[in-house]
């Protein structure tokens, strides 16, 4: 049997589980609702103004560095668990990847993708 | 214990199912407990009795929690995006169990301790953490209310960010093993735990666990000063309580990544094999945990621009270069 198999079925019960925590509170919890509970809580005030305003671009900067970060350190696995048989043919590879990524990192940097203001 | 079910009658599918079971049971119970424990830790360390009004010393607290939350109305604002607003504490705490799916607790001549033994298991772990981000991230954005939504995308950027310097701390871990599977790392460390050669690795490892899992002093999640709740300000009774159940569980689980990848597993420290390896593995666990809550307990919370410009200014090119060094060393040495 593939290792896999048993993860499936644990991720089945896992989700299982889950969806019984979720529907448990429709079954035994007292539903009383009114239009005071149902509003947004703002701390007793009425909610003064609509949820979609503006917002900060820098969460969206973050985000799109991460996915170019993030694609990259996934590369970074397999020739790390192959390290051993590279040996230094594999260092000087990973260093070119390396600096190349520092490059865009110093680029991102200086441009204060980094600076939150 | 958990070998000792394969008997040959039984499907295997019955066993794995039965273990699984086993497993969420001893993880939800132990998520119960750690409550009490970090309850009670804190409340030492702030000279207070803690929780000792239900049961002995207060050890019925977390059940008498749970049947709280239970019966607790659940409410959904009117403003909310019904089914996602449901939805969203579900895939927290389906990501959160999964984790548990490839980690192993113990070895014994019977076999691996562990559901599924794969290959690619911490992957396998960071995939689901990945995906768990979409729990917060999404329950913020369905509760039509402006402190989730701010709580959320605070908590959205803080992980993605964290988790990148998190990926990244690993690998010289992965460099020195030579594998990606649990049960492989921890074989590789039985002579020398991995905390040694990678010292730099597991500092950044352990603050970006505490920063991932949305703990003091990186909580600015649930800032309550600034944003009541976070993301789960909208939030009630049980459905509230799988945010609460979902971010120990990840807490749990961050703990046993910390050591089996540098804490040696389930490897005595010292050759002392008469104590058998699954207590080693709780005590190291048990120690991590409390490392959190005496984090929690000792730190101020981080200002949001400090947070950000730490993980991308420091965690991640401390561990870029920590991995890079671990690479020359076994390039030209090992």
């Amino acid at each position: 049997m593939s290792p896999y198999v048993p993860v499936a079925i644990f991720l089945g019960v896992a989700v299982a589980a889950a969806t019984a925590f979720v529907l448990v509170p429709g079954l035994v919890a007292r539903r009383k609702p009114n239009a005071t509970k149902s509003e947004a809580y703002e701390c007793g005030v009425e909610p003064t103004s609509d949820v979609g305003g503006r917002f900060p671009v820098r969460f969206y900067l973050i985000a799109m560095l991460f996915v170019i970060f993030d694609v990259e350190a996934a590369s970074f696995y397999p020739w790390a668990v192959q390290m051993r048989a590279l040996r230094v043919y594999g260092l000087l590879e990973m260093a070119a990847f390396v600096v190349v990524l520092g490059i865009g990192y110093a680029y991102v940097w200086r441009k204060g993708g980094f600076q939150w203001r | 214990m958990l070998a000792a079910l394969s008997l040959d009658v039984v499907p295997l599918w019955v066993v794995v199912l039965a273990k699984s079971g086993f497993v969420l049971f001893v993880v939800v119970t132990t998520f119960a407990y750690a409550m009490l424990f970090e309850r009670k830790i804190m409340a030492w360390m702030q000279l207070r009795p803690g929780p000792n009004r239900v049961g002995p010393w207060g050890l019925m607290q977390p059940a008498a929690d749970a049947a709280k939350m239970m019966f607790k109305e659940d409410l959904t604002p009117s403003t909310a995006d019904p089914f996602i607003y449901r939805f969203a504490p579900w895939i927290s705490l389906a990501t959160a169990m999964g984790v548990f799916a490839v980690i192993p607790f113990s070895e014994t001549s019977g076999g691996l301790w562990s559901i599924g033994n794969v290959n690619s298991g911490i992957l396998f772990v960071f995939a689901l953490t990945s995906i768990g981000v979409y729990g917060i991230s999404l329950a913020g954005w369905s509760s039509g209310s402006k402190y989730p939504l701010l709580g959320s995308v605070r908590s959205t950027a803080q992980m993605i960010s964290y988790e990148l310097a998190m990926t990244m701390s690993v690998i010289g871990v992965l460099i020195l093993a030579g594998t990606t599977s649990f049960a492989g790392i921890v074989h590789a460390q039985a002579k020398w735990w991995f905390v040694l050669p990678q010292f730099v690795g597991f500092i950044v490892y352990i603050i970006t666990a505490v920063a991932e899992t949305n703990r003091a002093p990186f909580d600015l999640v649930e800032a309550e000063t600034e944003l009541v709740g976070g993301f789960h300000t909208e939030y009630s009774g049980l459905r509230f309580g799988l945010f609460f159940i979902a971010e120990y569980l990840n807490m749990i689980a961050v703990a046993c990544v910390a050591t089996l990848l540098f804490f040696g597993g389930w490897n005595p420290p010292f050759g002392l094999t008469v104590i058998p390896g699954i207590v080693w593995f709780l005590l190291k666990d048990g120690f991590f945990i409390f490392i959190y809550i005496w984090l929690r307990t000792t730190l101020p919370r981080l200002r949001y621009d400090r947070l950000m410009a730490f993980g991308w200014k420091v965690l991640l090119p401390v561990a870029t270069l920590n991995l890079m060094v671990t690479a020359a060393i076994v390039a030209f040495g090992g």
